[in-house]
């Protein structure tokens, strides 16, 4: 099971909290998803006086870890103040870091990335910086103190999957000590169990869940989909080949 | 006579509860500090869309249902209530988007240009296809409340600022009533009023989108409402330049005329809602709670009223009974 910052979790699945259709909804689908941690965002629920506090009581209500995050947030200033607040709020040195660097894509910004997990693995934070699959952002994001990546599937929101398939399993490659989420882009149970068997260590997800007709419904097959990715992963899959072999010996042939 | 009435709170839920049991017979006292109802109460600030089918696509199963019967009540207390539908419309990117609402609601056709331009000329230049919902039906919230306010007093309804209450009390007093509801929250809201001369839309619109979905209702001689946003938030003032901005925005997308249209009002306040989302009728010692109309506030007042009138009468237990608020 994946390991955060020295914290084991039971569920290679997390989910994030945003657009259900109630908060009811959304309890419903934590509990049928066995997610071990849910995301939330802080920067526009704030308000003053922690107007945004039933909500979050809410959250917490759920019984898995929480990781706050910085979504919304378009520069690294704006992310470092963010993650402060999510810190008090939260009681928790962990923060998912994002940093927007495209409007329309939602695409990260790597720059200012680095730029705002340097300041915030200095000042004690756990950062999971949500990035892209580069394989030099990563490393940066390491040397930057980040003992978790999670790198994109596809951007925030579209459901895609996996884009970009030959980076994710260099990436994976690279470095196959440190904890990796496939964040963003995931549509279907099928996606995120292809994530798994690749051997990342869990994915997170939201719109799939959320604007499922039914989100609980959807919850419950993304656990389950993750579920066969890691015992695909763990049994040792076959290798793909060009040639066909057929699984009865065909007896009497000669060898072509 | 029967027994006395004291209700708490003049917004849209205490309205309806008091025209409800006005008309039964009660002497019926409405205990609103600020006496009648205005910018304090958040359906003051509410779309006025009686559209239960669009809101079928998130709302669960009951509001629909209950919101069914909306527009005649209101119609029957006097209200005036405009029935020629609404349209959804979505961008081009997002066409698979209006197929699935599509799927997830009822009692709609669809529409290809020539059928959208004979309904809603502007938007044929923008948009090749909409949802026509036909069921559906808007009023003006604010015309409406004073409306039914002047109505009540008139049927000697007594509106006072404080007092002791007398008989059955059924608080309506939304947020105000999280003193003794403790999950009750708010959801923030922005909205914001246009003069749009150039504008000719005769009927809601509603516009999917992903980020920024959007809803116009026309209040007549070229004012708009754009609505609105959703946080999760109790926070009842502030509204932010993020949020207006997505609203203009998502406006300007809809129809360029509205580029030029004029600011009238911006507006911001929180909906009352339980963890479900779903209104709740309770009882916490004598008293009698009616909350949680999150956004459907005129959807539903109407079918809350029937259900509380029916119980403080026939000794009915509501659908939406909640035993336990602790």
């Amino acid at each position: 099971m994946p390991n955060f910052y020295g914290t084991e979790v039971a569920s290679r699945l997390m989910l994030g909290t945003a657009q259900y259709p109630s908060p009811a909804i959304l309890a419903d689908a934590f509990r049928r998803s066995g997610a071990g941690i849910a995301t939330v965002s802080v920067r526009r629920e704030a308000g003053g006086d922690r107007a945004g506090q039933d909500f979050w009581a809410l959250i917490k209500e759920l019984g898995v870890a929480v990781l706050p995050n910085t979504a919304g947030c378009h520069s690294a200033r704006e992310a470092i103040t963010t993650a402060h607040m999510a810190r008090e709020l939260f009681d928790t040195p962990w923060i998912k870091l994002e940093v927007i660097g495209h409007a329309d894509t939602l695409q990260p910004d790597p720059f200012g990335l680095i730029e705002a997990a340097r300041a915030l693995t200095d000042d004690g934070f756990q950062v999971f910086p949500y990035c892209t699959e580069d394989l030099v952002l990563c490393e940066r994001l390491l040397e930057a103190g980040c003992e978790v990546l999670m790198p994109w599937g596809a951007p925030i929101g579209t459901g895609l999957g996996l884009n970009n398939i030959y980076g994710l399993r260099s990436l994976r490659a690279h470095y196959p000590d440190v904890p990796m989420v496939i964040d963003a882009g995931l549509g279907l149970p099928s996606q995120a169990a292809q994530a798994i068997e690749m051997g990342f260590d869990a994915v997170l997800l939201n719109t799939a869940v959320a604007k499922a007709g039914d989100p609980a419904m959807m919850a419950e097959s993304f656990a389950l989909a993750v579920q066969a990715g890691a015992l695909a992963h763990a049994a040792d899959p076959m290798e793909p080949r060009d040639m066909a072999a057929p699984s009865t010996p065909v007896l009497g042939k000669a060898f072509l | 006579m029967s027994s006395p009435i004291t209700i708490l709170g003049s917004g849209v839920a205490g309205l309806c509860v008091a025209a409800e049991l006005s008309g039964a017979g009660h002497a019926v006292t409405v205990i609103d500090p600020h006496l009648a109802p205005g910018a304090h109460g958040c359906s003051w600030w509410a779309g006025g869309m009686l559209a239960p089918d669009c809101e079928g696509e998130v709302a669960e199963e009951p509001v629909v249902r209950l919101g069914r019967d909306a527009a005649d009540w209101w119609q029957g207390k006097g209200a005036q209530v405009t029935r020629n539908g609404s349209v959804v419309v979505a961008l081009d990117r997002d066409r698979r988007q209006l197929d699935r609402f599509a799927r997830q609601t009822e009692n709609h056709q669809t529409l290809d240009r020539a059928a959208l331009e004979a309904l809603e000329p502007q938007l044929a230049d923008r948009f090749d296809r909409a949802l026509f919902m036909t069921q559906e039906a808007h009023i003006n919230p604010r015309e409406t409340l004073l409306g039914l306010h002047a109505r009540l007093a008139d049927a000697g309804v007594q509106f006072v600022k404080d007092g002791t209450p007398q008989g059955q009390v059924i608080d309506c007093r939304g947020l105000a009533a999280r003193d003794a509801l403790p999950d009750l929250r708010g959801v923030k809201g922005e909205m914001v009023i246009l003069s749009a001369p150039d504008v000719t839309l005769s009927r809601p619109v509603r516009l999917i989108h992903p980020r920024f979905p959007l809803y116009i209702v026309p209040r007549g001689d070229g004012v708009f409402m754009l609505g609105a946003t959703q946080i999760e938030s109790g926070e009842r003032s502030r509204a932010t330049v993020r949020s207006i901005m997505e609203l203009l925005n998502a406006a300007y997308a809809l129809h360029p005329a509205f580029g030029e249209a004029e600011v009238l009002e911006i507006g911001v306040d929180a909906r009352p809602a339980f963890p479900d989302n779903l209104p709740r009728i309770g009882r916490i010692g004598d008293r009698l709670y009616v909350n949680g109309l999150f956004r459907h506030g005129f959807l539903l007042a109407p079918a809350m009223a029937r259900m509380v009138g029916a119980m403080v009468r026939h000794g009915d237990q509501p659908e939406v009974w909640h035993e336990d608020h602790s």
